[in-house]
């Protein structure tokens, strides 16, 4: 059901443009950093357009299709030429991946774009595992974690055994899944501030689910998610950590989790 | 039923302080969701049915016009009579009509989500008429006079208690005085008083699960016979059916029941699947003298032809909505009409109006759960995309919003500005969030902060990190 069909020929050292997502621009470089580096540990090279801001789901999701397209037509642009593009976020991934085509029915040229764009893209993880065939990593980070699904790549990229396979292969790393891991926690975008009350239940059911596992860090593939997550631990006292899966991933998970306070 | 969803916020405020109602919505995961996962796990098909039910379905639908009249046809030359209804207001005039010139004073009612749509119990009590439900859910319902919060389940809202206070004061008329609090108990009461409405009824009205071309049947599951019944007995049938029910052939309707109640309740088949074809045959030993079938248009004929047609494949299993985590916190009857959930907030909008209802289709996280479980794979978060996008198209979303898109996509648009402006916004943010890592409160993010803290970024953005690595490393 899923077309995650990766292409036949794999090029060794391919030219990969990171798609650094605006949430992970904004405030979590640390995740992008974590990106660069599992990229470039398969040997591939790596640049960051800097015509990129955002994939336009703000705007693609509260149904302003003029601003949505204009975005859309940028990242084209932008990331036009690259072997692949690669995101740390299941759902920025998935609107380039299937829902940048549905836009441009009606612009054959443009069309032609987001379907040789969707082709090449590919959230982080996934990449690694399914393009690029890693195996395992070679990191340490001791703890017991829980991970959270995130709906976009879940469902609409069809990531769900790649987090944990690869986990699994961090030294000092347990992990133990947690009840409904599939269901959401409340982000949605624009959603979790037009509706807090029933965004803050479904956040407050999710940290519940985190707690009863006993785990001491949750991750996650996408920072939507996680910021939301932190910041409804954080509103609980609750001290769960709170990273990115690629944070770990990259053995750079030593630095303050997700709405952690320094001294 | 008078819509009420312009005030989906207050009454999903109200819900979620319900504690009885979430008490019964905490049910949803063991009662719903889980019966369908095993069901559908222990059938090796089940994802083929699904493909195939959605193609079917749509070959059904670009000639439902050829089938509507098919259907029409046989109906006819088996005695029955079919009557075309454009909305509900015309479809309770039509059943009024069959009923008086029937002299039918005393009606009985199968579940049906037609009759809710059309407001027909009101309806037809304000033309002077006795009208009883007989679905037990129903039943319960119609005794505290509301709407049904679950399209399969209607009085999913309901405690076992509520619902004893119900019965204690509404059968005193029949002579039972006695309180009843067990299920069995209260399930036989209920049996003891709608029993002598079955045999006293003039009209029977059912809905119809499907409406079959090639025999002129209706069908209709039901897991208490209720349904049997009010077919059977009365001497007038009335089936009320909205004109997306009718699919061509008994075999496309058994690859429908085999999606059905494994979708809806994990059942295999549910306890009765009655087909009624026209009235009593002379060699019949029984069955209604009078059969009626009132189909309904109410906006399915322009959904056919717009961005909304894949809607028209619901069979309403209420998969979507047990599934669906926005319906888990709120229950049915925030949502303000007949129909909640995912489904209700694609099918409200067409049908009351997208200004009465355009909270709907943005009460959803897009989590895309719900299409995941469709039996018949509608898109269901494109579809409440597609009504946000026609609230924005013709004005509807807030100037807030509005403004707020329009800006923030001008900076999307501009990096040269957006990096430095966003690198400079982010440093100022880190320092005032380090100690706590997060912000209690922010200005201009109420939405935000009112139930999460907003956690602090570390400082400056990646693309101004990226750009001095490469500087350094050119």
């Amino acid at each position: 059901m899923y077309d995650n069909n990766p292409p036949k020929v794999r090029t060794q050292k391919p030219v990969v443009g990171l798609f650094v997502t605006c949430l992970t621009d904004l405030y979590r470089p640390s995740v992008a950093l974590a990106a660069v580096k599992l990229l470039e540990d398969t040997g591939a090279t790596v640049k960051v357009p800097r015509a990129q801001t955002c994939c336009g789901q703000p705007a693609l999701n509260n149904g302003d299709l003029k601003h949505s397209r204009q975005i859309a037509r940028q990242v084209i642009d932008a990331f036009s030429g690259f072997d692949y593009v690669v995101g740390p976020s299941g759902s920025c991934m998935g609107t380039i991946k299937t829902h940048y085509v549905e836009q441009f029915k009606d612009d054959p040229e443009y069309l032609e774009k987001a379907e040789d764009l969707a082709a090449r893209s590919y959230e982080l993880v996934s990449f690694l595992t399914d393009i690029m065939g890693v195996k395992s990593v070679n990191t340490t980070f001791e703890g017991t974690v829980t991970y959270h699904d995130s709906c976009s790549g879940l469902r609409e990229l069809g990531i769900h055994k790649q987090p944990r396979k690869i986990l699994k292969t961090v030294k000092g790393l347990s992990l133990t899944e947690m009840h409904d891991s599939d269901v959401c926690c409340g982000f949605g975008g624009t959603f979790c501030v037009k509706y807090p009350e029933i965004s803050g239940r479904m956040a407050s059911a999710k940290c519940a689910n985190i707690r009863n596992t006993g785990a001491d860090t949750l991750l996650a593939g996408d920072l939507g998610c996680l910021l939301n997550i932190a910041g409804r631990l954080r509103r609980e006292g609750d001290q769960t950590r709170v990273f990115h899966i690629a944070e770990v991933l990259a053995g750079m998970a030593d630095c303050p989790g997700i709405a952690e306070g320094q001294e | 039923m008078q819509p009420r969803s312009r005030d989906f916020k207050a009454l999903s405020a109200k819900s979620m302080k319900d504690e009885s109602l979430q008490g019964a919505l905490r049910q949803l995961e063991t009662g719903f969701v889980r019966a369908r996962r095993d069901s559908a796990s222990a059938l090796p098909e089940f994802e083929a049915l699904r493909d195939q039910a959605r193609d079917r379905l749509d070959d059904v639908l670009a000639n439902l016009d050829i089938h509507l009249l098919a259907y029409e046809q046989k109906v006819k030359s088996q005695g029955g009579h079919v009557h075309w209804a454009r909305d509900g207001k015309e479809l309770c005039e039509i059943v009024s009509k069959i009923c008086h010139d029937a002299e039918a004073k005393k009606i009985i009612r199968g579940k049906s989500m037609i009759g809710e749509e059309a407001g027909l119990n009101e309806a037809l009590e304000s033309d002077g008429f006795e009208v009883m439900e007989t679905d037990l859910g129903e039943y319960i319902l119609q005794l505290s006079k509301e709407g049904p919060s679950h399209i399969i389940a209607p009085a999913i809202h309901k405690t076992k208690d509520e619902i004893s206070d119900l019965f204690h004061e509404a059968h005193k008329a029949h002579g039972l005085t006695e309180r009843q609090s067990e299920t069995s108990a209260l399930v036989a009461e209920a049996r003891q008083v709608l029993r002598q409405a079955f045999l006293n009824a003039d009209a029977g009205i059912t809905g119809a699960n499907f409406l079959i071309a090639e025999t002129g049947s209706n069908i209709i599951v039901t897991n208490e016979g209720n349904g049997d019944l009010s077919c059977t007995l009365p001497r007038v049938h009335i089936v009320t059916a909205a004109i997306d029910k009718v699919i061509p052939t008994l075999e496309d309707a058994s690859l429908l029941l085999r999606l059905l109640a494994r979708s809806a309740t994990g059942q295999e088949i549910t306890a009765y699947t009655t087909l009624s074809t026209g009235p009593k045959h002379p060699d019949d030993a029984d069955g209604p003298e009078e059969y009626h079938v009132v189909l309904i248009d109410n906006g399915r004929s322009e959904m056919l032809g717009n961005e909304f047609r894949e809607m028209l494949r619901c069979i309403r299993c209420g998969a979507c909505m047990n599934h669906c985590p926005v319906y888990g916190n709120i229950g049915g009857h925030a949502y303000g009409w007949v129909y909640p959930g995912p489904m209700g907030s694609v099918l409200t909008p067409l049908m009351v109006g997208l200004d009465e209802a355009g909270n709907l289709p943005n009460a959803c996280t897009l989590n895309g759960r719900c299409q995941d479980v469709c039996p018949v794979r509608i898109p269901l978060p494109g579809l409440l995309k597609a009504h946000r996008v026609r609230e924005f198209e013709s004005r509807l979303t807030s100037s807030l919003v509005r403004y707020g898109l329009a800006g923030w996509a001008w900076l999307a648009r501009n990096p040269v500005i957006y990096h430095p402006l966003m690198n400079v916004s982010m440093r100022v943010m880190a320092v005032l969030g380090r100690r706590r890592g997060a912000f209690r409160w922010m200005p201009f993010a109420s939405g935000w902060t009112d139930v999460r803290d907003l956690p602090a970024p570390q400082g400056s953005t990646f693309q101004s990190i990226w750009r001095k690595r490469e500087r350094g490393d050119s």
